[in-house]
């Protein structure tokens, strides 16, 4: 599958997320673009607060409040999503495109059992036969392992595990049989052992439902695993983007060579974890300069004048950095 | 532990509150000064008069001889004689707390019907115009006199509009020409049992003022509690998750959300309608309505101890049903609480 050839599933083109703040406005997303193709999962990787969650939010129409899409599109089969209403947004939501959550027991009702949670996202994109949906929901559970689907329908989330919790809030997700989800770190809060699982799972999808994933984490690990396509994404903006491949094999850009340096490897012997010095900036102001600058080793001097674009280096691979940039070097 | 386990226990708990306050009403007639049998006999009593009266009330016997026989009557339905009326505490009861529990019960449908729709509104409209007003309006209603108010509905629909009654139950020529069995004591119900819509509409004419005026606490109360616990519950991710797959506005606010945020609503209604039984006494005053509240008052007035414990007996045992049944509505809510809070395994 060339990239070229078919639509994308997914285009995010220059999308700007901003939340007003007393100290001025909170610039949570910078002019980001991107396209998912359909059949893949896309990784969306970087540290907390770099505008991953926001922007995979934004897919759904669900930037929280105070916030606003402040400039650019999110096309989705090739119709607008910033243009639509909230009316038309909630018929895609859940029936085209669905989402996972971090922590499966905050994201389920505690109040409502699987069934009634499951039953009535199927009712709502899908009216009518009830007996329909009583099967649907017991071979989607089992389908995603999950033991004994029928008394699983009566239980509350407080009385599943949190892998069958994760499984469960999965099938809700696949419930009205989307073309795209968006997973928010689905397995941060689960043990390692069930992140294997879970992560199987996903893979598992993508190739025997054909459904396509935006995957949003910030474990460089995960994505290895289970990513086609990965955007690093630092204080809001794509520093570097490309195949998973090409990225973990030839990191380019000083941030992304600084997340995989950070990861742990059984058989690099060093004795200490490397860590990126510094901390992540601050996203309020109008950022002029590269934004990784303050913390980057081969800082120079036009760094905090220019902001770097995502430049091709071949492949699919892009970065945004000036050690790329022969233009940038004369100025 | 089993639901039914769960409140079963609380139902044996509510016991030993019960027998507790009969213990402290007991002691508390025991300390207070004034002897009962010269509060029976008025104060020019003779000395023989009075160790006559003693003696057959048995005030002469042992303390816990007497808890015993108190504890004992109190159960078998005996109250006691209200010094004042002359009559069995009970004969009394039977009109009194019937005509209070009418109006209090009709002020917390109001504020569960009227109350907790607009705080889920007021919520889901944080900060927006609506809100604004609700806040403004729901602050003025938790800290308006009653009884100010009460007689600013009176000035206006009795005396400029006429179209309510000033106060009573219901209207004398109903009572006298159309009288209708008192099944309940509630007139609202008993004239529906009767078939006799006249009355049934002149008993609704006569309580809503009062009514009316009783729930502008409750009512506000329930829409601010409302809107406070809703605004905690909307933030959570299972809200979001809700919304992420597609589920209406309103299926989201007053199906999930509101289920998870009514209980402090119910437990505070809970409060103040047992608070009620007494607290409507200023209400009930200004509407001339025979209940609990003007009862106690004028047995304060005229220190008529028995009834002021047969009283606060009644408004202990109205506490304590009102919380058992609201606890039995969370833990029909609520899974996790009918689990104990363990998982069920």
């Amino acid at each position: 599958m060339s990239p070229a050839s078919a639509q994308p599933l997914l285009a995010i083109d220059d999308l700007h997320i901003s939340f007003p703040t007393p100290r001025g406005e909170l610039r949570a997303v910078r002019g980001i673009s991107f396209q998912v193709e359909p059949g893949e999962i896309f990784g969306i990787v970087g540290e907390s607060g770099c505008g991953k969650t926001v922007t995979g939010r934004s897919i759904l129409g669900l930037v929280p409040q105070p916030g606003r899409i402040s400039g650019g599109r999110i096309m989705f089969q090739g119709s607008d999503l910033t243009a639509m209403s909230q009316a038309e947004l909630r018929h895609l939501r859940g029936n085209r495109i669905a989402m996972i959550f971090q922590d499966p027991s905050a994201a389920l009702n505690p109040l409502f059992t699987i069934g009634q949670q499951l039953l009535g996202i199927m009712k709502r994109h899908d009216p009518g036969k009830r007996a329909g949906h009583l099967d649907a929901a017991v071979s989607l559970l089992a389908d995603l392992g999950l033991p004994q689907p029928e008394s699983l329908l009566d239980s509350y989330p407080h009385q599943l595990s949190g892998g069958m919790q994760q499984r469960a809030m999965i099938a809700m997700a696949l419930a009205a049989e989307p073309d795209l989800i968006v997973a928010d770190e689905p397995t941060t809060a689960l043990d390692v052992t069930i992140q294997a699982q879970i992560l199987d799972l996903l893979v598992a999808l993508k190739e025997k439902r054909g459904v396509t994933i935006v995957f949003i984490t910030h474990d460089l690990g995960v994505v290895a695993e289970t990513c086609d396509h990965v955007a690093v994404f630092y204080l809001g903006q794509i520093v570097e983007q490309g195949t998973a491949r090409e990225i973990f094999k030839a990191p380019r850009h000083p941030y992304t060579q600084g997340l995989l340096a950070a990861l742990p490897s059984p058989d690099a012997g060093q004795d200490a974890l490397k860590v990126i010095p510094g901390s992540v900036g601050d996203m309020v102001g109008d950022g002029v300069g590269c934004a990784f600058a303050p913390r980057c080793e081969f800082r120079m001097p036009h760094c905090d004048r220019q902001t770097p674009t995502l430049m091709p280096l071949g492949g699919q691979q892009q970065a945004a950095c000036f050690l790329y940039d022969e233009i940038g070097e004369g100025t | 532990m089993s639901r039914i386990e769960y409140l079963a226990r609380r139902a044996a708990l509510a016991v030993f509150v019960l027998l507790g306050v009969l213990l402290l009403t007991f002691i508390v007639s025991r300390v207070i000064p004034g002897d009962p049998a010269r509060l029976y006999l008025g104060s020019r009593a003779r000395a023989e008069a009075i160790q006559q009266v003693r003696e057959e009330f048995g005030l002469n016997d042992p303390l816990p001889q007497q808890f015993l026989r108190y504890v004992g009557s109190t159960l078998s339905g005996d109250l006691g004689y209200s010094f004042r009326t002359k009559r069995p505490i009970v004969e009394d009861l039977r009109t009194r707390l019937p005509a209070t529990m009418e109006l209090v019960l009709v002020s917390t449908v109001l504020a569960v019907t009227i109350g907790v729709p607009l705080g889920v509104l007021s919520a889901s409209q944080a900060g927006k115009a609506f809100d604004q007003f609700s806040r403004i309006i729901t602050i003025a209603g938790v800290s308006i006199p009653s009884f100010w108010l009460a007689l600013l509905l009176q000035l206006l629909f009795f005396m400029t509009l006429d179209w309510l009654p000033l106060g009573g139950r219901l209207s004398r020529d109903i009572l006298l020409t159309d009288p209708f069995t008192q099944v309940t004591g509630f007139f609202l119900i008993d004239a529906a049992l009767a078939g006799n819509w006249e009355a049934w509409r002149d008993a609704l004419w006569h309580i809503i003022m009062p009514a009316a005026v009783l729930a502008t606490y409750p009512i506000s109360l329930s829409v601010r509690m409302t809107r406070a616990s809703m605004l905690e519950v909307l933030s959570e991710t299972y809200i979001t998750a809700a919304r992420a797959s597609g589920l209406s506005e309103i299926e989201i606010l007053f199906k999930l959300a509101l289920k998870n945020a009514i209980v402090p609503t119910l437990t505070v209604l809970g409060l103040v309608f047992a608070f009620s039984i007494t607290g409507a006494v200023l209400v009930e005053i200004i509407f001339s309505w025979p209940g609990m509240g003007s009862y106690m008052l004028n047995a304060i007035l005229s220190d008529d101890v028995y009834v002021l414990f047969a009283v606060t007996l009644i408004v202990t045992i109205v506490y304590i049903i009102v919380n058992l049944l609201v606890d039995f509505v969370q833990a029909a809510l609520d899974p996790r609480i009918r689990m104990g809070g363990g998982s069920e395994a």
